[in-house]
């Protein structure tokens, strides 16, 4: 009897604390895990799910990610890939919501010029050095 | 001695200098919304429990601003901002919900534990409205004004020292 007393205790502590540590308990999203039925547009979307960035998570891509909202973006990036749009429109709908922050791939902009400018600076300026010493030499 | 063969190790500390300032810099994580200055995008959610309205775009271009708060009943700071937004309901804001992957028996119990702040709670199952208008976590609340337009977002549970502020921005968004 006391033991039966002490598992119904011991239920009911879970039972109270349970939710409220719990995550979400939805299944998830219906094309987060499924893959579309056309190779060719499933091919698409995973190529572009790779190179957006989970909100949710510390540098993972939403085809990385188990979070829940990693799932919510892929199956909005597979409706949306299935219904015709092309990735870098589906892209360019993420970034307009959430800016360069949700995109691996860079685009030159105001703030990520020097990235690009930068390297082109630097082989000019080593080249240019190359040339003047080789014509030092000769 | 050439002072051009000190340029390379100059150029060096420099950059090492810089690297060393920003990761000694504090990390913002925060994904602000694009969203802010545009027109709410179509969306019309069904109600998160029984008794409740659902939640349509077209709910907010009546005049009148309101705050749009973006919730779940498993998400603990939820828990921690809930007083605060009976205090903003108290002080005459408007609240309207979007449950995030919620459950409409969760939704009821957490409602009845902690209060119910809001005139309609939308049910988003799938998170459609919160990456429509650019929210990447669980809390966040905008502020939407009578056109129907996002003025300002709020990212994380709200504490008490953002209830003035949230309420300020309400003002300003009814001019």
């Amino acid at each position: 009897m006391r033991r039966m007393i002490l598992l119904l205790n011991t239920v009911l502590l879970f039972g109270m604390f349970g939710p409220a540590a719990a995550q979400d308990s939805l299944p998830p999203a219906p094309y987060a895990y499924r893959q579309l039925d056309d190779p060719q547009q499933e091919a698409a979307a995973q190529d572009l799910m790779e190179t957006l960035r989970c909100l949710k998570c510390q540098s993972q891509s939403i085809a990385d990610s188990d979070a829940p909202m990693a799932g919510d973006m892929r199956h909005q990036v597979r409706i949306r890939i299935a219904a015709g749009e092309s990735p870098e429109e589906v892209r360019g709908w993420l970034m307009q919501r959430y800016g360069d922050y949700v995109s691996y791939k860079p685009a030159v902009s105001a703030t990520t010029w020097p990235l690009f400018a930068i390297p082109v600076l630097l082989i000019l300026l080593a080249g240019g050095i190359l040339i003047r010493r080789m014509r030092g030499r000769a | 001695m050439n002072w051009r063969l000190w340029v390379p190790l100059f150029a060096f500390a420099l950059f090492i200098g810089l690297a060393a300032y920003q990761l000694t810099q504090p990390r913002d994580d925060f994904v602000e919304s694009r969203m802010v200055g545009q027109e709410l995008p179509y969306f019309d959610l069904p109600p998160a429990m029984e008794g409740a309205e659902g939640v349509a775009n077209v709910d907010f271009a009546d005049g009148q601003p309101r705050l749009l708060n973006i919730w779940a009943s498993w998400c603990l700071p939820c828990i921690a901002e809930a007083p605060h937004l009976e205090a903003l309901k108290e002080q005459g804001a408007e609240i309207v919900g979007v449950a995030i992957r919620d459950r409409p028996e969760d939704v009821a119990r957490f409602l009845a534990q902690h209060g119910n702040p809001y005139v309609r709670i939308g049910r988003d199952d799938l998170s459609e409205v919160q990456l429509a208008i650019g929210s990447s976590g669980v809390p966040e609340t905008f502020v939407i004004d009578g056109k129907g337009v996002i003025r300002y977002q709020h990212i994380g549970d709200i504490r008490e020292s953002d209830v003035p502020v949230l309420l300020q921005r309400l003002a300003e968004a009814r001019q």
